[in-house]
C-alpha cells in the first residue's frame, strides 16, 4: 500500500481572507512578527498498489479532475 | 419554451426556481436528478442555489462531477440556454463551464440582504427584457460570492462583454473582483450568477426586478 500526501495551497495573488482571519488572530494573542498567514488544505490518501510511478500519474490526475481548483490553487504530492 | 430544474442533495433553492418559471412561462419545469445523463428536450436548463453536498471539497466541486453535469455540458454545447444562479453558479464555474472561480466572502460572512444590480449586457438571451445600464434590485444570500479570475481571464471576459451583470456602486457584498456578480460564456449561452432573480418576481416578494432574467430567457413578453 502507498500512503500519499496532498498539498493544496491557493495561487499567489489569490486574495486568502481567512489567512488573513488568522493573521489577525494571532496577533492578537500576542503572536508577533508574522509576515503573513496563507491557509490549505491536506489530503492523506492510501492506495491499494505497489507501483509508485502510476500512483504518482494518478494523484496528478486526481489533483487536476478534483482535489485543486487550479483556477486558484496549486498542489504537490509526497509520499510517506 | 421548456425548462428543466436540476436537483442535487443540499440544492434548496431548486422550489422557489420551479415556482418562479412556472409562474412565468405557464409551465411547470421538468425535474432532473443528478444521475441523470439524459435530459429532456428543453430550452432552458437551470441549476438552482443551496449547498450542494454541504459545500464540502470546495463549493459546488462535488455536483460538478456528478454525471448529470457530462449532460448539460453537452447540451450546452448544442447551444440549450444553462442558468446557474447561486450554489449553481459555483458548479458551473467548478464544471469548467465558466471562466474564474468563486471565493469565500471577502468579510468572510454570509451575506443575505438586498443588493442592486447593474445590467452590464442587455444584449443577451437572458437580460433582452432589460436595458443596458438599468440598475434593478436583487436579493443575495451567499457565504462564497468572491468572483475571482486571473488577469488575462478578467480582461477578456470584460472585452468581450461576458460580465453580465455587477454590483452596482457601493453595493459589492462579497469583494468580487471587478464587482463581478454574473457571468455568461463566450458563446452567451450558458450564465451564472450569484444573485437570486427568482426571489423577487411578484408583488409577494415585494417586486417583480427579477422578472425580465425569466422573461428574457422563456422569451415571454415581460409583465
Amino acid at each position: 500500500m502507498i500512503k500519499a500526501r496532498v498539498t493544496v495551497t491557493l495561487k499567489n495573488g489569490v486574495l486568502d481572507p481567512q489567512g488573513k482571519a488568522i493573521e489577525g488572530a494571532l496577533g492578537a494573542l500576542g503572536f508577533d512578527g508574522i509576515g503573513q498567514v496563507r491557509q490549505g488544505k491536506v489530503f492523506d490518501l492510501q492506495i491499494e498498489s505497489a507501483d509508485k510511478a502510476k500512483a504518482e500519474e494518478d494523484l496528478k490526475a486526481m489533483c487536476e479532475k478534483l482535489l485543486a481548483n487550479t483556477v486558484i490553487e496549486n498542489y504537490s504530492i509526497s509520499f510517506a | 419554451m421548456k425548462s428543466a430544474v436540476v436537483q442535487l442533495p443540499g440544492l434548496n433553492r431548486d422550489r422557489d426556481m420551479i415556482a418562479a418559471l412556472t409562474k412565468i412561462s405557464g409551465k411547470a419545469p421538468v425535474t432532473v436528478w443528478q444521475t441523470e445523463t439524459d435530459i429532456p428536450d428543453v430550452d432552458l436548463i437551470v441549476i438552482p442555489g443551496g449547498f450542494s453536498y454541504g459545500d464540502y471539497l470546495r463549493c459546488g466541486a462535488i455536483a460538478a462531477r456528478m454525471p448529470v453535469m457530462q449532460a448539460i455540458k453537452a447540451k450546452a454545447e448544442k447551444g440549450v440556454k444553462v442558468l446557474g444562479v447561486c450554489n449553481g453558479f459555483q458548479i458551473l464555474v467548478e464544471a469548467g463551464l465558466l471562466p474564474g472561480a468563486l471565493m469565500r466572502n471577502a468579510s468572510l460572512k454570509f451575506v443575505c440582504r438586498e443588493i442592486k444590480l447593474e445590467v452590464v449586457n442587455a444584449e443577451t438571451d437572458f437580460t433582452r427584457a432589460y436595458s443596458k445600464g438599468q440598475v434593478i434590485r436583487s436579493p443575495v444570500a451567499h457565504h462564497d460570492g468572491n468572483y475571482f479570475a486571473d488577469a488575462e481571464t478578467l480582461k477578456t471576459i470584460e472585452g468581450n462583454g461576458q460580465v453580465v451583470f455587477r454590483y452596482a456602486e457601493g453595493t459589492n457584498p462579497n469583494g468580487s473582483m471587478n464587482d463581478i456578480a454574473g457571468v455568461m460564456n463566450a458563446e452567451g449561452n450558458v450564465l451564472g450568477m450569484m444573485p437570486h432573480p427568482e426571489n423577487l418576481i411578484e408583488a409577494a416578494h415585494g417586486g417583480s426586478d427579477g422578472r425580465g432574467l425569466f422573461a428574457s430567457a422563456l422569451e415571454v413578453i415581460a409583465a
